[in-house]
């Protein structure tokens, strides 16, 4: 019996996309049987972050709609066969799913699969409700702004509200410098706000860009922090105990060294 | 039996007239003697009003039969009911006074579109998040941030006071009051309480220290039953 757990953030653009995707891969990579589910229906992106776009047949709500068994409209990921994407439709709204055929769906998912990570719209109307209803835990994405940080709060105070496990947190898009600033809120501050456990910190790198432009998670990339940070997380959802480093620690042993002998400024 | 009893007896003090009422008999039976009583002493027109206390002792009087007697006493415009006291109280009445003065702990962070809404006094262990908002009919006690919206005695009571261990609100609203945080970046204070001074007629915050003699009276249970 699997376990879904759902991606939201509230606010919309802070990277529950990206890191639905980079969770997914890393849990994969760790041979973990995982099925990513978009539930942004009318604007869906996680098959094109997964680069798995031109792949897409049936959707979720032909399976809804009972056009097709949900088996066929899972599409397998083209680098291993731990991954599974079910689609969003990009034609219907909103209102095409029920939270019951959002539940029965995952509980069907659950048979087959270690984990299903839920990809959850912006927003906490209909959509977000949708997205949440099958789920087992929730994990928060949050970005060191204030809005985003007020947002965070709102949706946990809904989570809160539901049948599940208090939510997690994560933390994406850091600064380091503007932390050290003090231009941007720092991690001990919206942890304190939020007063739920931090399961992660992502720092803001262009390479995750660059990544998702290409359709191939940065998890998959093992040189780069980012792809570290998110590795961390799927084995904190593991149940590892791995610490949370310091920003600079984050870097990794390598880029140390590499520090060291003066190869990087 | 009770025609040799005296059911009213009426006592003149400095503030004006007494009434006490027997509160074994029916309370037709008072409206008839005192009806009596009333047309019996007519006195001459140009005196002054003269205020009356009724003391009911263990009688309850419905709001009905108050307006009769209320009526009744100063229907000629010479008397005019100043109060009327009972010993007595309808449980009802009683529970809400209780809930009134109650303090309620609860035990949860209050979130970005939460409210918080209570009677009596809040004891409120956590915190109250920015966008978040917690309202009680008396003070507000907050072991944690206030970083949200505080709101003490709704009902229109002034002497109430909100305090927290980290105050950083962004409105603190006493009775008819409201008060806002400034548009530059402040940093919080701890341990500190909200309260209106009535001298600069506005909500200041200040040290909990000053509360022990600013409000005296913040542990009595009586105050605000007294105020109503």
């Amino acid at each position: 019996m699997g376990e879904a757990i759902v991606i939201t953030s509230g606010k919309g653009g802070v990277g529950k996309t990206t890191t639905t995707a980079n969770i997914g891969t890393a849990l994969a990579l760790m041979e973990k049987k995982v099925c990513l589910i978009d539930t942004d229906i009318g604007l869906r992106n996680l098959d094109v972050v997964m680069g798995l776009e031109n792949r897409i047949i049936y959707d979720i709500i032909d399976v809804i709609e009972g056009r097709c068994k949900l088996k066929q409209a899972l599409i397998k990921d083209k680098r291993f066969d731990y991954l599974s994407l079910l689609p969003a439709a990009q034609t219907s709204d909103k209102s095409a799913s029920t939270i019951e055929s959002m539940k029965k769906i995952i509980t069907e998912l659950k048979q087959e699969f270690d984990y299903i990570i839920i990809d959850c719209p912006a927003g906490i109307e209909q959509g977000f409700q949708n997205a949440v209803a099958g789920a087992d835990k929730a994990i928060v994405v949050t970005t060191p702004e204030k809005s985003s940080v007020r947002d965070a709060d709102r949706i946990i105070g809904l989570l809160e509200k539901k049948d599940m496990d208090p939510p997690s947190l994560i933390i994406n898009r850091i600064r380091n410098h503007m932390m050290k600033n003090g231009d941007m809120l720092d991690i001990d501050e919206i942890v304190h706000i939020l007063s739920i456990d931090l399961i992660g910190i992502v720092i803001d790198d262009d390479e995750v860009i660059k990544a998702s432009n290409n359709g191939e998670p940065i998890a998959l990339n093992p040189n780069t922090r980012v792809s570290i940070s998110y590795r961390n997380i799927a084995r904190r959802i593991l149940g590892e105990t791995v610490p949370l480093q310091s920003l600079e620690d984050e870097k990794g042993m390598f880029y140390k060294v590499k520090k060291f002998f003066g190869m990087r400024s | 039996m009770q025609e040799n009893k005296q059911l009213i007896t009426i006592k003149g003090t400095r503030d004006g007239l007494t009434l006490f009422i027997d509160d074994s008999c029916s309370f037709e039976d008072v409206f008839i003697e005192l009806n009596g009583k009333l047309t019996e002493n007519h006195s001459k027109k140009d005196e002054p009003t003269v205020h009356v206390t009724v003391k009911l002792g263990n009688r309850y009087l419905t709001a009905e039969q108050a307006a009769r007697l209320r009526e009744l006493i100063g229907k000629e415009n010479r008397f005019r009911v100043q109060s009327i006291e009972s010993n007595v109280v309808p449980r009802d009445k009683a529970l809400s006074w209780m809930e009134d003065s109650e303090v309620k702990p609860i035990n949860r962070i209050i979130r970005s579109g939460q409210v918080l809404d209570v009677k009596g006094d809040l004891l409120l262990i956590g915190d109250v998040n920015p966008g978040g908002k917690v309202v009680s009919t008396g003070n507000i006690y907050i072991m944690g941030s206030l970083r949200g919206i505080a709101h003490a005695g709704v009902n229109g009571d002034r002497d109430a006071v909100i305090a927290a261990s980290y105050m950083k609100p962004s409105q603190l609203r006493i009775a008819d009051y409201i008060s806002r945080a400034p548009d530059y970046e402040s940093d919080g204070v701890y341990m500190e309480c909200g309260l209106i001074d009535e001298k600069q007629d506005k909500i200041v915050i200040d040290r909990l220290q000053v509360l022990s003699h600013k409000r005296k009276d913040l542990n009595g249970f009586e105050r605000r039953i007294n105020n109503g």
